[in-house]
């Protein structure tokens, strides 16, 4: 069973790599859909192919993606299953390891790679290692990073069956949301990501120099967490072990040292391209491409030329 | 308010960590270690609530070797008031480590226990849900700001689309992110001093609570290598290979 992750109104892209991930497993694909006024997001998922069935639990508590109400449901399901996942985006960490620890299991983290149904590849330490896990117990709880495998393809036709079961009230109240204001393509699915770091100085000049550069590429913005902290670029745009893992199929990364810490958000990228004055920037160890230049100029002149 | 802030000892965040030729593991014999990043946030949000009036206690709490007693040292020099140790020697889950935390908020009954929102060793991000989930108490993870008020918290969380805000009953669990704070820093005195705080040091086996890992690590291995990279010369030899790339091609 996978947990879907969507706003009640479109399932969010996480979730088709998670049944992607998970399809070459010895197990029918079911996808629970829990939310408020979410069918279209039900009769969405049931055209995934490999999904055989879709569960539908409609109801109020679930619209705000709470992790008490929605562990709950996943409790009630989890008997019939011997996979519960889900994408490991900040709705699916937040929600799975509650219900790992009710069922007593070990939740295995950010898969990477599935080897078999009982064994998975994750990545530890920012990145600088893969582990090799195999869990043995009943239930195998995951989560799934999204950017280590392929959307599932349209064309499925499953049938989506209603799920009644109604959780206690919970203990947390959703107060408010405030989404950062983002133009052009969303960074964790994007094809192409241009990113900035520390060296673009403001966020003046970070939007002017980069903003062009990404809206004539058709690219999202990304950016270190060394620009992010410095106030220049907001925290969800933030590439890293503890922002978002992207893997594009092209990634620009200008005025980045590179950090251990970024790396482990990018270097899975197809194809990487640094820009930096500093020519011993350990960005450079992971570029397919890198140019030693000042900014400022090769940016603009980049810009111009494409 | 009573406060618990869990802390653990990890490999230093900026080392560049070296995986054994065997595949056994990680090889941490002379490796740096510190507190963990995340905790020290946590650490630092609790010792603010403090400040402000709105604790009157902050206990430290760390599972692990002997050593660790070095992070309960940094918790108490930043302000928290005394520290529980248990010692174990095993590699401990976040299951074994949240089944151990329960019974330690059941001995000293919390109304917030405050975790960082990941160990930068294993990158597992689920000790505090797991908790959370085990006391059936309510989560709030990735927290940017803590606000508390008459009988719970406001607290804002960081998450993929923005920032969301919750309103929790205590007690609750709250997990710190990066944003929450700066933590302050200790010079030598605050050090000294800390040293003279309580410390409840026992084996983690006294609780009689199974923590055998549940995973197998089969092995642990390198990241596969990026095949080098070449240096360009000039910016209008980058416009080719962007374009290229742009359009789908197979460059690299």
């Amino acid at each position: 069973m996978i947990l879907a992750e969507h706003d009640n109104s479109a399932l969010n892209p996480a979730t088709a790599k998670a049944v992607a991930a998970l399809s070459s497993l010895d197990a029918p694909i079911h996808v629970l859909v829990a939310g408020h006024d979410c069918r279209s997001v039900a009769d969405e998922t049931a055209t995934l192919a490999g999904v055989d069935k879709v569960l539908l639990a409609d109801n109020p508590v679930f619209a705000n993606g709470l992790a008490e109400p929605l562990g709950d449901v996943l409790l009630e399901l989890a008997p019939d299953y011997s996979h519960i996942a889900a994408a490991a985006t900040s709705f699916g960490k937040n929600v799975m390891p509650r219900v790992a620890a009710l069922l007593d299991v070990m939740q295995v983290s950010d898969i990477t790679k599935v080897v078999s149904d009982t064994t998975f590849e994750r990545p530890v330490y920012a990145g600088g290692a893969v582990q090799t896990v195999e869990a043995t117990a009943e239930k195998i709880v995951l989560t799934i990073r999204a950017s280590a495998f392929d959307e599932a393809q349209r064309g499925g036709n499953a049938g989506v069956e209603t799920v009644s079961f109604v959780p206690a009230a919970p203990k947390t109240t959703f107060v408010s949301r405030e989404a950062a204001r983002s133009e052009g393509p969303d960074l964790a699915t994007a094809k192409i990501v241009v990113s900035g770091g520390r060296a673009l100085g403001s966020a003046e000049q970070f939007n002017a120099l980069l903003g062009p550069l990404a809206e004539k590429l058709g690219a999202a913005l990304g950016a270190s967490r060394a620009a992010v902290d410095a106030g220049y670029a907001p925290n969800d745009w933030q590439v890293g072990q503890t922002g978002k893992v992207v893997a594009p199929d092209l990634y620009i990364a200008v005025g980045i040292s590179g950090a251990i810490q970024h790396l482990a958000g990018m270097k899975n990228s197809k194809v990487i391209v640094a820009i930096d004055k500093d020519p011993d920037a350990p960005i450079f160890s992971v570029a397919d491409y890198g140019l030693v230049a000042d900014i400022f100029e090769a940016v603009p002149e980049l810009t111009k030329a494409l | 308010m009573k406060i618990l802030v869990a802390v653990k000892r990890v490999v230093d965040h900026t080392v560049r960590i070296r995986v054994r030729p065997d595949g056994s593991g990680v090889d941490t014999d002379n490796a740096k270690f510190s507190i963990n990043p995340f905790c020290k946030h946590a650490v630092e949000a609790a010792v603010q609530l403090a400040e402000h009036g709105h604790a009157d206690e902050v206990v430290a709490v760390t599972i692990g070797p002997a050593k660790a007693n070095d992070v309960l040292l940094v918790a108490l020099a930043m302000g928290a008031d005394r520290g529980i140790h248990l010692v174990t020697e095993e590699r401990t889950e976040p299951l074994a480590v949240a089944k151990l935390l329960k019974a330690v908020v059941e001995e000293e009954k919390p109304d917030l226990v405050l975790l960082g929102k990941q160990a930068v060793d294993d990158d597992a991000n689920q000790t505090g849900q797991m908790l959370a989930g085990l006391l059936d108490w309510p989560q709030a993870t990735f927290a940017s700001a803590i606000e508390v008020n008459g009988d719970g918290l406001k607290v804002t969380r960081e998450v993929d689309y923005g920032r969301a805000t919750y309103a929790l009953k205590t007690p609750a669990i709250v997990t710190a992110d990066l944003r929450l704070n700066e933590p302050r820093n200790t010079a030598l005195p605050q050090v000294m001093k800390a040293k003279k705080k309580p410390v409840d040091t026992r084996t983690a086996a006294e609780l009689g609570i199974d923590i055998a890992p549940r995973l197998m690590v089969e092995k642990v291995a390198p990241p596969p290598d990026r095949a080098g990279g070449q240096a360009v010369g000039s910016v209008s030899e980058l416009v080719d290979i962007i374009a290229e790339v742009a359009a789908g091609g197979e460059r690299a």
